[in-house]
């Protein structure tokens, strides 16, 4: 299991800055376990959104979200929801995340934080990658990861060893996780968000919060 | 005049490079650094260049510094976490150290060492701001230093990156963390880097752009096979593929590569790479 805990309102408030229309996505599987991404918290977010002047056109929730066969063909049923919206605002963890972005070619925001379960992992069957950072950058990148697309996690954009063909300096079959970035934003019309200067990562933040080590779900996790 | 004043006073400024030897035998590199006196406003030392283990960065600028020469430090994020990069830092201020380059560095499993932990704790853009935070008197978190630290910071771009828009947002990005200068990954394509300066000249850094020597037609095709964002146009690697005297061609190349950049730029930066003895005859060949 992938353990998430949801950003603070006004983090997603600011990542949804200068677009009316979303559609929100939650996962049944780790996110409702977490209790960020269930079908409770995605009502919870579009009445919050709501009151905060954000026209919801649609909601769903997929299990599991890390699927993107599973996303394509629950997001089909919704095309027209989808299609109005302005941007995606995702209820899950990283991976769920990127797999929404990479499969739906709309703008995705992540809607929570994945922390670190020491080794655990959900049920990822794609390419995505979630290094379970706790303080999900996927906003500014276009959903796709940093820390796990680009060899050194970079954040500020890509370092000199991107070769000619795109590729990374470390493995000539592995693409330059920044160049994905860069082409993902390009489409998307937002080359601006590269302009973001993005601090040092605080990696005391991978440390889940007591309040959620001690939980019952945490203890089941470690096997007590 | 120092290079910071060099650059400030609008001079033509040259730099180049020393890459510290694996093992304590400093003298042929020492003779290297020799060779450069009075010919450069500043020598560059590599950071375990490559990601070769070999002597440090650090304790070989102190002994240009020791020497009369000026070094600027190589500093790249791939070996010390913050801890160490600031203290480094430190070290590298008491030790009278102004110039300090800052570099993501290459991956650490492109050297001999593929074991290792890679560290990347901070990026070049990070590790720009750290410098400044310092200067300002405290350290990353804010607490307060005995005694701030005085830096001459600068940073690498690649002007024939791919996508360069990409490259020219991060170089912006590391001007507004602090860098002062920047010298670039070599230029062979005189219209390319025409193109890509009118770009930067409006942030008003100075740029110097870098210059390899080509040793053979081989050499040439090799970089434009394998290092990203170098590119040598065939008429140069005709031009070595028929040289009777290959070091007098390669130099006649490089003297009028820096001749056409002069008036495009505010220096260049010159990286032997094993022929070091060949840089003053450059310069002299150049006219600097």
């Amino acid at each position: 299991m992938l353990l998430s805990q949801q950003k603070p309102l006004e983090e997603i408030l600011r990542s949804l800055e200068g677009e009316l229309k979303v559609f929100i996505l939650g996962c049944s599987g780790c996110a409702e376990a977490s209790g960020t991404g269930g079908k409770a918290q995605v009502l919870e977010m579009k009445g919050k959104l709501e009151g905060a002047g954000k026209k919801i056109t649609g909601h769903t929730v997929v299990d599991f979200l890390c699927q993107k066969a599973l996303i394509q063909s629950r997001l089909r049923g919704k095309a027209r929801e989808v299609k109005e919206a302005d941007s995606l605002l995702v209820l899950t963890c990283g991976v769920g995340v990127q797999a929404v972005a990479a499969v739906s070619g709309k703008i995705t925001h992540p809607g929570c934080n994945t922390l670190s379960l020491g080794g655990m992992r959900g049920e990822w069957q794609g390419s995505e990658r979630c290094q379970e950072c706790g303080d999900c950058v996927l906003d500014y990148t276009g959903g796709i990861c940093p820390l796990t697309a680009c060899s050194k996690s970079l954040l500020n954009g890509a370092c000199g060893g991107t070769t000619k063909e795109g590729k990374c300096e470390v493995d000539a079959e592995m693409e330059c996780g920044w160049k994905l970035i860069y082409e993902r934003l390009e489409k998307q019309g937002k080359l601006d968000k590269l302009r973001q200067m993005y601090d040092a990562k605080d990696h005391s933040k991978m440390i889940p919060p007591k309040g959620l080590r001690l939980s019952d779900r945490w203890a089941l996790e470690q096997g007590k | 005049m120092g290079f910071q004043e060099s650059l400030a006073a609008g001079k033509f400024v040259i730099t180049s490079e020393i890459g510290p030897p694996k093992g304590t035998h400093i003298q042929e590199m020492m003779a290297d650094a020799e060779l450069l006196r009075g010919r450069v406003d500043a020598i560059n030392v590599t950071d375990l260049q490559s990601s070769v283990m070999r002597l440090g960065s650090l304790a070989v600028c102190h002994l240009l510094q020791e020497k009369g020469l000026e070094p600027i430090f190589q500093v790249t994020c791939r070996d010390r976490n913050r801890l160490a990069l600031q203290a480094d830092l430190l070290s590298a201020s008491v030790l009278g150290i102004r110039n300090v380059l800052a570099l993501t560095g290459d991956y650490a499993s492109l050297g001999d060492h593929p074991q290792s932990k890679p560290v990347f704790d901070l990026d070049s853009v990070n590790l720009l701001k750290v410098i400044r935070t310092l200067e300002g008197g405290t350290d990353m978190v804010g607490n307060a230093l005995q005694g701030a630290p005085r830096f001459f910071p600068g940073a690498v771009v690649n002007p024939g990156g791919n996508p360069v828009e990409a490259q020219i947002i991060k170089m912006e990005k590391k001007i507004k963390a602090g860098a002062n200068f920047f010298q670039t990954q070599a230029v062979y394509d005189v219209g390319a880097f025409e193109k890509f300066m009118k770009r930067v000249t409006p942030f008003r850094v100075p740029v110097l752009a870098g210059i390899i020597l080509l040793k053979s037609a081989g050499m040439a095709r090799f970089m434009n096979k394998n290092v990203a964002g170098v590119f040598v146009p065939e008429p140069l690697i005709q031009k070595m593929a028929k040289a009777g005297d290959r070091v007098k061609t390669s130099i006649e190349i490089g003297a009028e590569l820096i001749q056409d950049l002069k008036g495009m730029c505010q220096g260049v930066h010159i990286m032997p790479i094993g022929w070091e003895s060949k840089v003053p005859a450059l310069l002299d060949a150049t006219k600097l």
